[in-house]
């Protein structure tokens, strides 16, 4: 069964608030220098993140194989209108998994 | 569940140095290559940062003293900056002194961020350095260092 | 009061000798061990049953911190897979876990008196075991493989139901002679290194192994997610990893070597809450 990315987003906020997001997604994040049965496992990452809010982009993670096994990312963002937060990884192939939430924003 | 008194025996001590070597030969990490060095590490952060002296201040490192296993250490990184339209944290950088490489990962904040941390988990092959850079709009650059412990854990990591 | 040459040179030096005292009893208190340290977090009181300590004990402060929360738990990826498979319609039968169990919530308790036993197959029956059961007499559906995504997942699921319950196994009646093989087990020295379970988790609990604190060998909060494995394991996983290391050859998942390990290791817990699904180092 395919995991899904976690996400967690308040689901309200006051305008002007800062509110945290947390992100988490499922995947391996070979680096590229595991040898697995006296073979080298290609390197195959997630290596971007990128958050937009109504279209925009909010923030945003350029990642190396350094970054662990199912990669977590918490960050701030300010809101100040209700829309929706469409989030997405990347990987080396340029296969992108996306996932979304929306927000209330009075 | 009481403990019985350990006497440190010579067979135990042999014991624990087989084990060290079995772990070692055990390990899947490539031996001997070139490692990032605190000179990589340096030159690549005047690429990221586009070479602007590095200030100190500002930054705060958050990372365990001793890594609970090197797979997966927790790391956070907080900039202190007001975050408005004039002064905000354009780009947090996250390089290593003693990976196979130095680059971690850089985070792009905006004005809209309204805060400047972030946290995440990050892989380090043994003690070193982690050093965060935080990019300011204007161009200016502030550099944190901090010093992490990473061994083999018990039975082979 | 006056004091000649003498008393003055006993001053200073007495002086010397107690800033000396001083000095070396702050560095002592610095350097508290690694153990004190670990043990010195208030949240380790919710976690420790009498003499009996849960792992959590022993780990560092950030690993415990992503223990609490269930966001940053990674293990909670897998508990989802869980969660959808709990209600989906897989096998001959066209029937799903809700089918029959109906809401999660019947799962209370579950993992806190596993594993029992069967007395159609007339031995100790996992839970992993049983949902393979399960799956193929109620729901002719295939077995998950033990440490597939999926029975992790559903291990997990099941377990969290449990989570904060005092874990309550019974090695009453015909489970007794099974919990006295896993004892044994415990006890016996095995591999190239001639070692037993003991040796590091009775013998040498609480004693740093390189940068590892050893702990007794607690197994409340399986599926744990492991951060060496960077993923969720079950706890025969943990059993073959440790043969492995000390050149054992290890058994497999849901023998009865590791059901019977299971029975003694679980009811020596008993008591201590269900952490499932816990994160180790």
């Amino acid at each position: 069964m395919a995991k899904k990315p976690r996400v967690k987003v308040p689901s309200s906020a006051k305008k002007g608030e800062v509110i945290q997001i947390k992100t988490l997604a499922p995947h391996k994040m070979e680096t590229g220098r595991r040898k697995s049965k006296g073979k080298l496992v290609p390197r195959m990452i997630i290596n971007k993140f990128v958050a937009k809010f109504n279209g925009k982009e909010v923030f945003s993670t350029d990642m190396h194989p350094a970054i662990s096994a199912n990669p977590y990312f918490s960050f701030y963002t300010k809101v100040s209108e209700s829309g929706t937060f469409e989030f997405s990884w990347t990987d080396d192939k340029g296969k992108t998994v996306k996932a979304s939430r929306k927000i209330t924003v009075k | 569940m009481a403990k019985s008194n350990i006497q440190i025996a010579r067979r135990d001590v042999l014991r624990a140095a087989g084990l060290g070597a079995v772990a070692v030969a055990a390990s899947s990490v490539l031996p001997s290559e070139s490692f990032a060095t605190p000179a990589k590490a340096d030159a690549l952060l005047k690429k990221l940062t586009g070479g602007a002296a590095a200030k100190s201040g500002r930054v705060t490192i958050k990372l365990p003293e001793i890594a609970e296993n090197g797979r997966t250490v927790p790391l956070s990184v907080t900039v202190d900056s007001p975050m408005t339209s004039k002064d905000y944290v354009k780009a947090i950088h996250v390089l290593s002194e003693g990976n196979p490489t130095p680059a971690v990962a850089s985070f792009n904040l905006s004005a809209s961020s309204g805060k400047a941390a972030v946290s995440t988990r990050i892989r380090l092959g043994k003690t070193q350095n982690v050093i965060a850079a935080a990019v300011m709009n204007d161009g200016s650059v502030y550099v944190a260092k901090k010093k992490i412990k990473v061994t083999i854990g018990g039975c082979g990591g | 009061m006056k004091f000649n040459i003498w008393g003055k040179i006993s001053i200073v030096l007495s002086c010397a000798a107690m800033m000396m005292v001083a000095h070396s009893a702050v560095a002592e208190m610095k350097k508290k061990s690694e153990l004190e340290r670990r043990m010195a977090d208030p949240r380790n009181s919710k976690y420790t049953v009498g003499d009996k300590k849960s792992g959590y004990v022993y780990m560092t402060t950030m690993t415990r911190d992503m223990q609490d929360d269930d966001f940053s738990n990674p293990a909670f990826v897998w508990v989802d897979i869980g969660k959808r498979n709990w209600s989906k319609v897989d096998g001959k039968a066209g029937k799903s876990c809700a089918s029959c169990h109906k809401d999660a919530s019947s799962m209370k308790g579950v993992m806190a008196k596993y594993p029992v036993y069967d007395k159609k197959l007339k031995k100790m029956v996992a839970l992993q075991a049983k949902i393979n059961m399960h799956r193929k007499e109620k729901m002719g559906a295939k077995p998950w493989k033990w440490e597939s995504d999926d029975m992790n997942g559903m291990a997990a699921f099941i377990g969290l139901q449990s989570r904060g319950m005092p874990m309550n196994v019974s090695i009453s009646g015909p489970a007794k002679k099974f919990y006295d093989k896993g004892k044994a087990f415990y006890y016996e020295r095995r591999g190239l290194l001639d070692m037993a379970c003991k040796h590091c988790h009775i013998d040498n609990a609480e004693k740093m192994a390189r940068s590892n604190l050893l702990s007794w060998g607690m197994p409340n909060g399986f599926p744990t997610f492991r951060l060496k494995w960077q993923k969720i394991g079950s706890l025969h996983r943990r059993f073959a990893g440790c043969n492995k290391q000390i050149r054992a050859k290890p058994f497999k998942r849901g023998s009865p070597e590791y059901t019977n390990l299971e029975l003694y290791l679980k009811h020596r817990a008993n008591g201590l809450p269900v952490e499932t699904p816990s994160v180790r180092n």
